[in-house]
């Protein structure tokens, strides 16, 4: 199993997500082709509620203790509520480029 | 003095303060370069410490802050959080609110005594 899919698997169980990705981003570094060590993770659960971010985020560091410990060299979090991420997208929902011509058949 | 007496020292004595792979001006670490970014953005004078040159603190302070990588902020002796906590912070105009606040409060006690 990958660590990829550990991740998702645990956080799948513990936080019952609306919303998660887990994104390998260890491309971006320095590290050999096909290397778990950098990871981004995107999850919205009604279970963040009230909660602060240094919680939210412990949370998930201890849900990943042994995996952290071991394997993972860097777990960037963005952890949100669904009222949070609804209100995030509203307001950065990236924005489709506009029509260049490109399409247009020559002639 | 032990490390971690060390540590809670640095803690006690430093309103802001921000641990982190290499310097504000010369970062070691792509997240320490965001959060120390974020944090002289908010205009306030803040304390660092490269862990790279502590070894000893970079080895103890996760497990005192029960707190796994760098950086880490600390403001008022309480850990605020890491890089990302520390850039939603400053997205949503939270950080600045809480550094320029912290640096009143003390500012105020100073002229006080």
């Amino acid at each position: 199993m990958t660590i990829e899919a550990v991740i998702q698997e645990k956080l799948l169980s513990a936080f019952s997500p609306i919303h998660l990705d887990v994104i390998n981003e260890s491309h971006q570094h320095n590290v050999a082709p096909g290397s778990e060590s950098h990871f981004k993770v995107i999850i919205v659960s009604e279970d963040f509620e009230g909660e602060r971010l240094i919680k939210r985020h412990r949370a998930i560091n201890s849900l990943l203790a042994t995996e952290l410990a071991e394997k993972i060299h860097a777990l960037a979090l963005h952890t949100y509520t669904e009222t949070e991420w609804q209100n995030y997208y509203a307001d950065n929902t990236p924005l489709s480029p506009n029509c260049l011509g490109g399409g247009k058949k020559a002639g | 003095m032990d490390t971690i007496e060390r540590i809670k020292e640095q803690i006690s004595e430093n309103n802001i303060l921000l641990y982190m792979k290499g310097s504000p001006k010369l970062p070691s670490c792509g997240f320490s370069s965001q959060a120390s970014q974020a944090i002289m953005a908010c205009g306030e004078k803040f304390a660092y410490v490269d862990i790279l040159q502590n070894p000893d603190i970079r080895a103890e302070l996760p497990k005192y802050a029960d707190w796994p990588t760098f950086p880490q902020l600390w403001v008022d002796g309480e850990l605020v959080g890491g890089c990302d906590i520390i850039m939603e912070m400053y997205q949503q105009g939270e950080l600045q609110t809480l550094v320029k606040e912290t640096a009143a409060k003390h500012s105020s006690e100073e002229s006080a005594e």
